[in-house]
């Protein structure tokens, strides 16, 4: 069994040992034990990738293989990975170890929760595994569907419409999805070659340029609304103020990344006329998403809220940076990806922990928590601090690559756009640094007053993220080298 | 004729003498014994499943009015394993039913006589064959449709159902006349050769067809499916959506590609517009229902329209793409069909907002239920997905990209009303849900089958690659 497959082979092992599993102590074990498996074998994983680059293998993807799967159509079961997939399957196994530790005490329903995360789980690890479009689309949707149980089932609020929301906009857009692959799949042999469904291959195609620019928005938009482009980004703030915690973060920390993922692997990368076509256009939609999503963060009561719109405004930045199409800024579109995921886990993990004991998320209604959690006040300060890119933590380093490869372009368009985005920086202090100012500081609310402290699980699984932000904040070139090299390849197909 | 050529006709024959042999025991056994009518006919309908399996060879019967090769005994055998688990999943509802009037052996043999009129039906190569085929697979169905005679709605879906399929079946006649006045023809060999274009062999093609899309419910003829699915008893409406709607797909592919082939320029744009039609109004219907089994009528007039879709290709792709969705969908349907029909048994529920909180008390069935309506829905790793993937990849092939994305429209519709069953057994929680109840062991035998087929189905491409291998076999 090669090492990549075993990222979709432990889950299904883990799932099939809760099923026998009874009793919720047995739930939690087992799934913290699948889950600390992966986590390591996302670490092997980390160094295998370092020794078989440093041994001098140059090829794009490594580990790769290739099954058929569906031979009168040209399916394959093909995986792979470069330095950004195995970034990003550590990224999403840190994430569900820590979703684990942080929904320790979840009472309804425990096995099916487990269940559900480790089926979602399962389906990211194979999104950023694939190297088939029609095995990346099949992951893509078995990562989807079952957000519709998490949110509906152990959600709150309006959770059965967020869940309907978030479900019916995510499965749209994989029908646009759907049109943009067979459409590069009936153009894949425009060279004589055979059909196929490999990316490499579609890649290594001339794709006549009408059907690049007819099919580019369908790749891009369908990869996009996950990746909460504005204007199809309405479903994100729901689905996260409705969804438990550890739902929120793996699904603003790792589901949103599918989408940022997805047009640097393919959709740029087999359609390079159609990404320069259509690119002024939907610079202009993720600079509104910058925008419009920091300054709505001002506007929220909801903690959940705020950090949702705060999502789409740093998502919004990912696909600006994409969308710029040059190295520096696509390194930073890596690096928040990375950055982002791991922040805005902390933060939802955070919420998590202060509504589980004030039972409010209304920011008007608490104050002074920093005198009775001071654990846990201090960690969402980090978070936040983090957030509005204090140099030392992972935020800083991602958008000065962002702000600085996009300032590159030397036209006024470029120049506008990049200062309007710029500016969202500003907004985002004024709408952390408000929260932390009301909720955290001034006289403890009264009721408020005998909070019970931060548990071992909560620090367990809040000083993990906490680490992983500080390790890109001070070791910026390391992750960096890694994501550099694996941009190269693609960049180049776009320059 | 020799026993070796007669022995082409093998699925038909054995099913014959499955027939005699059922009525006879039906005659002598007892009515206090005549639960062990079910195990005897199941018994033998089994042994004729597998005798199915064995391979055939190839050639043709009757002048060529009958063949057989891999593609349609293969087809003939998807066919019987629906029935079987159609009828694994009848039995407890047949013994409460027909302990009241004793008629126990006549369901399996109206049932076993319409699987024959099926299986002559795909088997045919001469219209007047098909008519008469078409005819023995549908007058069997009406009786059954009125089987549960204390019921007034199922007397009146036995009235629809005869009454719309005597109309379906004079048009179709009288396509088939005009055919033959054009094409001086009744085989479907010399007509491909013979047939022109005239006004005469369109009005033929037109009033052929739509004799057709009654049996496979495609919009506009598609308005006694919710009447008579929801007042037949839920095996015949569970038989309707599966198995009489697959081997009408099967032969319209035949006379499409093969013998109406000079017409192509007529039926595709037709094609293409029941399909879109189909799609909308069938989900459209879908959206509103709240008794499941009108539910699932509407969403099987759908899936009519994602199959017309996959055979706009007209090709090879086509037939098997088509014909691999039909198995698939022959699984989800009987499995969602399944789960309605025993929880009815048990509760004399069905409605949706009765499944409120199910899964608490019956979690295996809201699983079976929950996986089969993802299927029809196109979830992977559900079989359905690859089913559904594959019709889209046919028609895009042909450069139907509009269709597709109008399809995939329809297909996240179409998620929105699976998804509200599922919501009122998992997500809902009811201050009087539907008691725990352990069905018995044919019903959980027949729904596990199902349940392991829909991820068998999708996930292992070798049934693929055979049906594929087996569908160039039309030679279009």
């Amino acid at each position: 069994m090669d090492i990549l497959t075993l990222f979709v082979i432990v889950p299904v092992l883990t799932v099939a040992a809760l099923v026998f599993a009874k009793g919720i102590k047995q739930y939690r074990v087992v799934a913290l034990v699948g889950f600390i498996i992966q986590t390591l074998m996302s670490f092997n994983l980390i160094y295998q990738y370092l020794q078989e680059r440093a041994s001098g293998n140059t090829d794009i993807m490594v580990f790769t293989k290739d099954v058929m799967w569906f031979a009168p159509l040209n399916i394959h079961y093909a995986i792979g990975v470069d330095g950004i997939s195995v970034l990003m399957i550590l990224l999403t196994s840190i994430i569900v170890l820590t979703g684990v530790f942080i929904s320790w005490k979840v009472d309804d329903l425990p096995k099916e929760f487990f269940i559900s995360l480790i089926v979602l789980a399962s389906g990211v690890f194979g999104f950023f595994i694939s190297v088939d479009l029609f095995t990346m689309f099949v992951f893509y949707e078995i990562a989807v569907i079952p957000m519709y149980l998490l949110i509906g089932i152990w959600g709150s609020g309006p959770r059965e419409y967020a869940a309907m929301k978030l479900t019916l906009m995510l499965m749209g857009a994989s029908a646009l999805l759907l049109v943009g692959i067979l459409g590069v799949y009936f153009n894949s042999n425009a060279d004589g070659g055979a059909l196929t469904f490999n990316i490499f291959e579609i890649a290594n195609v001339n794709i006549p340029e009408s059907a690049q620019k007819l099919f580019f928005p369908f790749l891009f938009i369908g990869f996009a609304v996950i990746g909460a482009l504005f204007p199809f980004h309405t479903w994100s703030p729901d689905g996260h103020a409705s969804a438990p915690t550890a739902v929120s973060m793996l699904h603003a920390g790792v589901l949103m990344k599918l989408g940022g993922y997805g047009i640097f692997r393919v959709a740029m990368y087999v359609m390079p006329a159609g990404a320069h076509y259509w690119a002024n256009f939907f610079i202009v939609l993720a600079v509104i998403g910058v925008l419009y999503g920091a300054l709505a963060a001002i506007k929220q009561k909801d903690l959940k809220y705020i950090n949702a719109y705060s999502s789409v405004s740093h998502l919004g930045l990912v696909l600006l940076a994409l969308l710029m199409m040059n190295k520096i800024a696509w390194k930073g579109a890596m690096l928040q990806s990375l950055s982002h995921g791991f922040i805005t886990a902390l933060f939802f993990a955070m919420i998590g922990i202060i509504y589980g004991r004030t039972h409010t998320r209304i920011v008007t209604k608490m104050s002074g928590l920093l005198n009775v959690i001071p654990v846990a006040g201090a960690i969402y300060v980090i978070a936040g601090m983090a957030n509005l890119g204090l140099p030392g933590f992972s935020g800083f380093v991602a958008e000065m690559n962002i702000f600085v490869g996009a300032f590159q372009h030397a036209d006024t368009f470029h120049r506008v756009i990049t200062i309007l985005a710029v500016s969202s920086i500003v907004v985002t202090a004024v709408y952390i640094l408000r929260v932390v100012g009301m909720m955290l500081m001034g006289p403890t609310t009264p009721e408020f007053k005998n909070l019970p402290r931060i548990t071992w699980y909560e620090k367990a699984g809040t000083f993990i993220l906490v680490l992983f932000i500080t390790l890109i904040g001070i070791l910026p070139f390391w992750w960096g080298g890694i994501i550099s090299d694996s941009i190269t390849p693609f960049i180049e197909k776009l320059l | 004729m020799n026993l070796d050529s007669m022995l082409l006709m093998r699925h038909e024959l054995v099913l014959t003498i499955v027939i005699l042999i059922l009525i006879l025991t039906d005659i002598f056994v007892p009515d206090k014994n005549k639960k062990s009518v079910n195990y005897i006919a199941i018994g033998l309908f089994a042994i004729h499943t597998i005798i199915g399996f064995i391979p055939l060879k190839s050639g043709m019967l009757f002048g060529g009015m009958f063949v057989t090769n891999p593609l349609v005994y293969g087809f003939k055998n998807i066919l019987n394993v629906g029935v079987l688990l159609i009828l694994l999943l009848a039995v407890s509802w047949i013994n409460k039913k027909s302990l009241k009037h004793g008629k126990t052996g006549e369901f399996y043999a109206l049932i076993f006589a319409s699987l024959l009129g099926m299986f002559f039906m795909i088997s045919s190569r001469n219209f007047l064959m098909l008519y008469i085929s078409l005819e023995l697979s549908t007058l069997p169905v009406a009786a059954l449709a009125a089987y549960d005679i204390y019921n007034r709605k199922s007397s009146e879906a036995g009235i629809k159902l005869i009454l719309s399929a005597a109309l379906s079946s004079g048009i179709f006649l009288f396509g088939i006349s005009f055919l033959y006045a054009d094409g001086g023809s009744l085989y479907f060999s010399e007509l491909a050769e013979n047939i022109g274009h005239s006004y005469l062999s369109v009005a033929g093609l037109v009033m052929f067809f739509a004799g057709l899309a009654f049996k496979i419910s495609l919009v506009p003829f598609h308005f006694w499916t919710a009447d008579v699915y929801e007042g037949a008893p839920t095996p015949v409406s569970n038989y309707l959506s599966v198995i009489s709607k697959a081997s009408a797909v099967f032969i319209l592919m035949v006379t499409l590609f093969v013998t109406l082939r000079e017409l192509i320029d007529i039926w595709i744009p037709m094609l293409y517009g029941i399909s879109i039609l189909t799609m909308f109004i069938g989900n459209f219907f879908a959206l509103r229902q709240q008794n499941l089994k009108r539910f699932l009528a509407f969403s099987s007039v759908a899936q009519a329209g994602f199959i017309m879709m996959g055979m706009l290709s007209a090709d090879n792709l086509a037939v098997s793409t088509v014909i691999y969705f039909m198995a698939i969908y022959i699984f989800s349907n009987i499995g969602a069909f399944g789960v309605v029909q025993v929880v009815s048994l048990a509760s004399g529920k069905e409605n949706i907002n009765d499944y409120n909180g199910l899964y608490r008390t019956n979690p295996m069935l809201s699983l079976t239920m929950m996986i089969a309506l993802f299927s029809l829905a196109g979830i992977p790793p559900i079989a359905g997905f690859f089913g559904k993937f594959f019709l889209y990849t046919a028609a895009a092939s042909k450069g139907y990209y509009m269709l597709v994305f109008i399809a995939v429209v329809n297909v996240t519709i179409s998620l929105y009303y699976y998804l509200l069953v599922v919501r009122a057994a998992f997500l809902r929680r009811s201050e009087n849900p539907i008691p725990y109840f352990k069905s018995d062991f044919l019903t959980r035998t027949g729904l596990i089958i199902v349940v392991i087929a829909l991820f068998f189905l999708g996930l292992y491409s070798p049934f693929y690659d055979y049906i594929n291998s087996v569908a160039n076999i039309l030679n279009i």
